[in-house]
Order: structure tokens, then C-alpha cells, then sequence
């Protein structure tokens, strides 16, 4: 959101006026993605990692395979944890400190499609029934803004758990202790979110950092390979007719093979 | 405001041990209702006397208080635009509202909600008549029982109309989920832990557009437009136990009293406060 709105209503007018011409101001169309890169397993000390460019926007996401006790509730399996972390460098008006609701967005939503598609086999990262489960982090690590943080950081997400290993434990009298092996973590599926913006009357994906200033709403759909829905999410300070909804999920529909093509990265 | 307690212990009793599993197949639920069916829902107005509007709702076990302050001065001053009012949302948890007792801090969860249930609610509100100002929204979930997020913005949206503040439209909110690959409206907390999905959704039934959307689990396209639309169909029910709410706290329940020539009343556009300044 922007902080000045003075600008920010200009912007909007500029911004409508060209999309009302059927252009974007960087001349892409509406639903056209910005050049995509996702480079896997760039860093040595993390069990997973991507880094990923879309546009000028830059992530690095990092998967750090820990231990911990599990839940109460689910005393045979492990923890997977998303966490987002919008940095001082990425953008001029962030600021360090506790996290601000748009990284907690960024990070649940992203935390919800990789949970609501089961993407990790919760059960294999058992080690000690009750006691001892293996807990995988994956943390979004926002270098650049310029937009869309969402699609890439979810696209990132499933890169770097495909490359991620996790460490093997030997179990003997109730003592874990680690082998030293390192075996790839199952990815059963690979759920990737894709944003529409609404802007005045018209929909597009991929918003730069100026388009998403200045739109009126976004609707977040993540999909699984088969086609399903996963996660849903509005936000924006504008409502959507079923309509419009139906519209959106079409467009998200049609990109999210794409992007899960450059995300699994073949 | 009365002195009897605003929590009325519900006769509904919790299940002992794990829940019992929803027979969906004869279209019943665990709890009797048909799918397309709210629990019973009661929301009151008024209820808080040092707010400038509340509301007090029960959505099944829910217990849920929802108080407005404002439009009032924005403090601190360089959060306010100078274009509109800031409409800003706290989500609350009582630390007894759920079991195991949670943290009383803000977590996660209460953050995002926090922030959907303002842009749900942003859109009916007015909100460049006070430039400026902020209207405060402040909710707290005395006990939680599933769906806490569509109850705490009927709240809200009900408080808010209390308030006095203009809006465009009234908000309603209801969730639907998926059991056993059928629809459900209105999930309890047994149905969304147990379910496959889950899509809360708030509608503006006038305007006919919706203000939030959400889903988790696993639904087709189609599937998420048919749990749309029977959303809807559950916002609008929902839309008429707010309207009575507030007919009833500002005393136009009984139409035969009014003279006939006057227009009917418009509970949205309570004017008592409208053009004090």
C-alpha cells in the first residue's frame, strides 16, 4: 500500500488511462508474466534453496530442515513453517522491525498452499513418536520489490523443497542421532499461486510495484497440478462480483501451468 | 444496557471426547442441520455503552463482542490520509476462547485476520467523508467455535451502522466447506477441522459484491464457483438477522405503528450522528 496518496492518485490515472488502451506501461499485456528465472540450490549451508527473479523483483528462499517437538495433537508428524521477510534493502519504505500484515499475508498465503496441497509427507519427517519430528522452514527472503511477491515466492517455495534433502537420524534407545546422510525431501505436489489485479475495470497478472499500488483489489489462487484450487485469497480495498471471480480464476487458470513449468524448471 | 450478562451459556453441549463424525450422507450434519443451513445465529446492538457503536453476536458456540470508536482523531497523526478516513481492524482472541488456553499476544493468524476483515469491510464504509479520522474496530472473540473470522465482520458490520457512520452497504459473512466431497454452509469447528475445505466468504447483498474470499483445501474450479454461490445465499440470510438487529435496537420492529405515509425507515443510514459536526 502506499504511503502517499497524492502520488499514488496520480499514478492511478496514468496507469488507467494506458490500460484503457489495452497496454500496460511496460508495454506487456494483461496477462502476461514478466521473464521468469528461478535458479535452484544456490546456497551451500541451506538443505534447500531458490533464488528468484521475476522482472525486477528478486527473492532468495532458503529451507533449513531442523528438529523440533511436535504438536500435541499430531504426535506423529512434522512441522512445516513459511515465513516472509520483507527486507530494508528490497524497498525504500520498509523498514526494519517486527513484521508488517503485508509480509504476514505473503508469508500465510504461501504457507497455505504448500499446507492445503499436503505438498510434504508430514509423516516421513517423523523421528521419535511424541517426542522428536523433523521441522522444515521455508523462509521467503525478499531482496528487490518490484511486485507480485506472491507468485514468486510460491513458485520459489516449491523450487527450493524439490532440491531440498533432509538429514537421516539413527534411532537407538529413544536417543536420535544423525548419520550424517542426506536423503531429497518427497514433494508429492507442487501447488504454484498466480495474482489478478484489478485495476479500474480491467484484470491483469504479474502487477509491478506500481501497478500494485494503485489497484483496487487482488485475488490469489493457488493450483495443483490436476487443476484443483487450493487456496484462495481476496485482499485489496475493493469488492469483486461473482462475475469477476469467475473471470479471475479463469485467467490464474490458464498461467499457473506456465509458471509451474519454470518452477519445477525442467 | 441491561445488567443481565451478555454471554448467555448456550445449551448446546460439547461432544465428550473427539468429536462425532458428520453423517453427511442422509444431508444431515452432526448437529442435525441440513447443508444449506446456518447455525443459529443472534446478533444484538448496542451493547457496549463507552463505544460509539457494538454489537454482540452469536454464530453457533461463537461469542463474539464487536465495538467501533470513531470517526475520531487519528493517533499517531502520520498514520492518517489526508484524503479519507483510516478504517483500521483489531481481531482478538480471549486467551479462554479456545482449548488449550492460547497467548493473549497477537499471533500470526489474528494479524491476517485483522487485515481481511478490513479490506471486507472498507468498501461499505464511507470513508472519505472523514479525512483524517480513524474509525477503530476492535474485536474480541469471548469463545471460538469455527468460523470466527465471518462472525467477527457481521459483528462489525452491524457495529459499525450503530456507530452512526454512512455506509454503502451492510457486510455479511459465512463460510462454506467441504465434507466427503459435499457442500456445507456454515462450518461448525468439528466440520472445519475434519473437512476438505473451507472458503469464507463476505458479500455487500445490495451491491452485490464480495469483500472477502478465502479457501483452503482442495476444491475444482467449478466446485469453488458452486461453494461461492451458496455462500452468497448464506451472507443474504445473514444480512437479515443484521437488519433486524438494528431494526430492533433503534424501535422500528413494529411497521403498524408508523404512520403509513412515511417512507419505510432505512436501518443503514442511521442519521442520529451523521451531521453532528
Amino acid at each position: 500500500m502506499s504511503k502517499n496518496n497524492i502520488v499514488s492518485h496520480l499514478k492511478q490515472k496514468k496507469i488507467s488511462e494506458v490500460l484503457s488502451t489495452g497496454k500496460r506501461m511496460d508495454g506487456r499485456a494483461f496477462g502476461e508474466f514478466r521473464e521468469l528465472t528461478i535458479k535452484r540450490n544456490v546456497l551451500y549451508k541451506s538443505e534447500g534453496s531458490a533464488e528468484v527473479w521475476l522482472g525486477k523483483t528478486h527473492i532468495m528462499v532458503g529451507v533449513k530442515v531442523g528438529t523440533g517437538t511436535p504438536f500435541e495433537d499430531t504426535p506423529n508428524e512434522g512441522v512445516l513453517m513459511t515465513n516472509a521477510e520483507f527486507t530494508p534493502i528490497a524497498n525504500a519504505a520498509w523498514e526494519p522491525g517486527p513484521p508488517k500484515e503485508d509480509s504476514i499475508e505473503l508469508a500465510r498465503v504461501v504457507d497455505r498452499g504448500l499446507r492445503s496441497a499436503e505438498v510434504l509427507n508430514t509423516s516421513e519427517l517423523n523421528i521419535i513418536s511424541g517426542k522428536l519430528v523433523n521441522i522444515v522452514f521455508v523462509d521467503l527472503y525478499v531482496l528487490n520489490y518490484d511486485g507480485n511477491l506472491i507468485d514468486a515466492c510460491s513458485a520459489g517455495a516449491i523450487a527450493a523443497l524439490m532440491g531440498a534433502k533432509k538429514p537421516v537420524y539413527n534411532v537407538v534407545e529413544k536417543e536420535a542421532k544423525p548419520t550424517g546422510e542426506k536423503v531429497p525431501l518427497t514433494v508429492r505436489k507442487k501447488p504454484v499461486a498466480i495474482s489478478v489485479i484489478k485495476i479500474g475495470d480491467n484484470f491483469i497478472l504479474d502487477p509491478t510495484a506500481d501497478e500494485e499500488d494503485v489497484m483496487d483489489a487482488r485475488l490469489t489462487i493457488t493450483f495443483e497440478e490436476n487443476g484443483g484450487i487450493c487456496t484462495i485469497q481476496k485482499s485489496g480495498s475493493d469488492g469483486l462480483t461473482v462475475d469477476e471471480i469467475k473471470k479471475c480464476i479463469n485467467m490464474a487458470q490458464e498461467k499457473a501451468p506456465q509458471i509451474r513449468a519454470k518452477a519445477i524448471g525442467d | 444496557m441491561s445488567k443481565k450478562p451478555i454471554a448467555k451459556k448456550t445449551t448446546a453441549r460439547k461432544p465428550a471426547g473427539r468429536p462425532r463424525k458428520p453423517k453427511v450422507d442422509s444431508w444431515k450434519r452432526a448437529d442435525g442441520r441440513a447443508f444449506d443451513e446456518l447455525r443459529t445465529l443472534k446478533i444484538e446492538s448496542g451493547v457496549l455503552p463507552n463505544a460509539d457503536g457494538s454489537a454482540y453476536i452469536e454464530m453457533g458456540r461463537n461469542k463474539i463482542l464487536a465495538g467501533v470508536f470513531g470517526p475520531r482523531e487519528m493517533h499517531p497523526k502520520h498514520n492518517a490520509k489526508p484524503n479519507e478516513a483510516v478504517l483500521r481492524c483489531r481481531y482478538h482472541m480471549a486467551p479462554f476462547s479456545v482449548d488449550p488456553r492460547r497467548s493473549p499476544a497477537p499471533s500470526r493468524r489474528d494479524q491476517e485476520i485483522s487485515m481481511v476483515m478490513r479490506s471486507a469491510l472498507e468498501p461499505a464504509v464511507f470513508l472519505e467523508r472523514y479525512p483524517r479520522a480513524s474509525i477503530d474496530v476492535y474485536i474480541e472473540v469471548l469463545e471460538a467455535d469455527g468460523g470466527t473470522r465471518c462472525a467477527s465482520i457481521n459483528a462489525a458490520a452491524v457495529a459499525l451502522v450503530d456507530a452512526g457512520i454512512p455506509m454503502r452497504d451492510l457486510v455479511a459473512a459465512c463460510a462454506v466447506g467441504k465434507i466427503e466431497d459435499k457442500l456445507i454452509l456454515d462450518l461448525g469447528d468439528y466440520e472445519d477441522k475434519k473437512g476438505q475445505s473451507d472458503m469464507p466468504v463476505a458479500y455487500m447483498p445490495k451491491l452485490g459484491k464480495v469483500t472477502l474470499l478465502q479457501m483452503d483445501g482442495e476444491m475444482t474450479p467449478e466446485e469453488a464457483e458452486s461453494a461461492l454461490n451458496l455462500a452468497i445465499e448464506g451472507c443474504k440470510k445473514v444480512y437479515e438477522v443484521q437488519r433486524e438487529a438494528l431494526k430492533k435496537k433503534y424501535g422500528i420492529d413494529q411497521p403498524q405503528d408508523k404512520p403509513q405515509d412515511l417512507p419505510p425507515a432505512e436501518p443503514e443510514e442511521e442519521p442520529k450522528k451523521e451531521e453532528e459536526s
